[in-house]
């Protein structure tokens, strides 16, 4: 049994994809979620650093840009819906080795908000935070300026649902998914990287796919 | 080890002898709990963890995978602290040997009416404590590596995964029959509750033992010739209480 446990430590990252592969037919269209009671990847897992499920209704919702900025702001979902949407078709890689492929988001530019605010100059970072009272995330300035970091509003053509971090969730496409944090209601710019949630438990500030955490995933 | 002082109860003053047979001392008791608490434990968080509809109920990730963690690599220390128990060992023993009896009774269908000359154990008990034993040593193996996984390259911890998961199922399904065939059988769950089980049943289960270890209660000095059938009924009608178990003799083992 220890010689099975020690060979499937070896060889098990490749059984794994090949189950997942072979099985991903199944997964993917199953209308029972029985198949999500077997160890494969490919779909999304619930991760939530809190007891209760965060809810905010699309009424109450609030996002406020503040801290280092000439226009502080708080939007309104009515307000985010209006400002130009941007749409991606990008898979969602956790650190946890399950990834997600071709997930179509669709939300503002993270730089758009940005931008908008007038970020000042002493200014090189953002903090993130969750209306879940705890989870935090961080950015440099420069990353959440890429085109692929969406403050997204919808998952699959839909509004993201409060599992999924809804009303409003970021998507970070070429980090990990601890960067793309749920439940979001606040960005401060800050002068210095502090450290989030999950990196202040050990992971990576810069949490390139394929790039950090000891991973070689493909880049998104 | 069993007997308590002070118990008022008159030593095998109103009990036949003949009826209860010593199968488990409270070392092989505690280590049966503790493994199974710890157990429960693991599998709960790793529910809590792992299906999206408790995770969705519990969240608290972090907190959860600490306490899963944790009780996963407590999972071999109730098992190392039995081995100070000769009674354990001597178990460990007739778990790991599987004799011609055993292929006997995995072949015939009449194996539950004590024809086929079983030891303690009979080889489903073995194959689960076989594969229990393995199972920790793997998964806490594997957990380690889940765990604190910055030392390992990624291969490896990819592999731990595929393992833990895997073998995680395995341990899901191998727990429910062991749940199941233990409701199908109180007198199982009263050995190892209390320690004891009737000679009707120890007969019927594990013939070779009971010929072994059936009348331990009796010094050789006092033991009759009397193989018998019992008096009707009373194998089972006078396993004694719990009160009166503690001032039972300890078996030969």
């Amino acid at each position: 049994m220890i010689v099975a446990g020690a060979a499937g430590v070896v060889f098990g990252g490749r059984i794994q994809s090949a189950v997942n592969s072979a099985l991903a037919p199944l997964t993917q269209n199953d209308p029972t979620g029985l198949t999500s009671l077997l160890p494969t990847g490919g779909q999304f897992r619930y991760y939530s650093v809190t007891g209760d499920q965060p809810h905010r209704s699309e009424a109450a919702y609030g996002l406020t840009v503040g801290g280092l900025v000439e226009r502080p702001v708080t939007y309104t979902l009515a307000a985010l819906r209006a400002l130009p949407q941007t749409q991606l078709t990008k898979d969602f890689q956790c650190v946890t080795g399950w990834r997600v492929e071709d997930v179509p988001w669709s939300g503002v530019r993270l730089s758009t908000l940005l931008d908008a605010a007038k970020v000042r100059p002493t200014a090189h970072a953002l903090l993130l935070r969750s209306f879940d009272g705890t989870y935090t995330e961080s950015l440099t300035l420069d990353q959440a300026r890429r085109p692929d970091v969406l403050v997204a509003l919808q998952m699959y053509g839909k509004p993201v649902t409060r599992a999924h971090g809804g009303p409003v969730r970021l998507y970070v496409a070429p980090m990990y998914g601890y960067k793309s944090l749920k439940w979001l209601d606040g960005i401060e710019v800050v002068p210095e990287v502090v450290p989030g949630y999950w990196e202040r438990l050990g992971y990576d500030i810069d949490a390139w796919i394929g790039r950090s955490n000891g991973r070689d995933d493909e880049p998104t | 080890m069993t007997s308590t002082p002070g118990s008022a109860v008159p030593t095998g003053a109103t009990m036949s002898p003949r009826s209860a047979v010593q199968r488990f001392t409270r070392a092989q008791r505690w280590v049966h709990r503790a493994v199974a608490l710890l157990m429960g434990v693991c599998l709960l968080t790793a529910a809590m963890l792992y299906f999206g509809p408790f995770a969705v109920a519990v969240g608290r990730r972090h907190l959860i995978a600490t306490i899963h963690l944790y009780a996963g690599l407590a999972l071999p220390v109730p098992v190392l602290a039995g081995l100070l128990s000769g009674a354990f060992r001597t178990d460990l023993r007739l778990l790991n040997r599987f004799d011609a009896a055993d292929w006997e009774w995995i072949r015939r269908k009449d194996r539950r009416q004590g024809r086929v000359p079983i030891g303690k154990f009979n080889p489903g008990q073995k194959v689960n404590a076989a594969f229990v034993g393995g199972a920790i040593l793997v998964m806490v193996g594997t957990g380690v590596v889940l765990g604190w996984p910055n030392p390992w390259p990624l291969q490896y911890r990819q592999g731990a995964t595929f393992v833990h998961d895997w073998l995680a199922a395995a341990i899901v399904v191998m727990t429910a029959g062991h749940i199941v065939f233990a409701l199908r059988d109180p007198e199982a769950r009263l050995g190892l509750r209390t320690g004891f089980v009737s000679l009707d049943w120890a007969r019927r289960e594990h013939p070779s033992w009971a010929a072994r270890h059936g009348s331990p209660a009796r010094p050789p000095h006092s033991q009759t010739a009397t193989p018998g059938p019992d008096p009707a009924g009373e194998g089972t009608q006078e396993i004694p209480n719990n009160r009166r178990e503690r001032a039972w003799p300890r078996s030969a083992e």
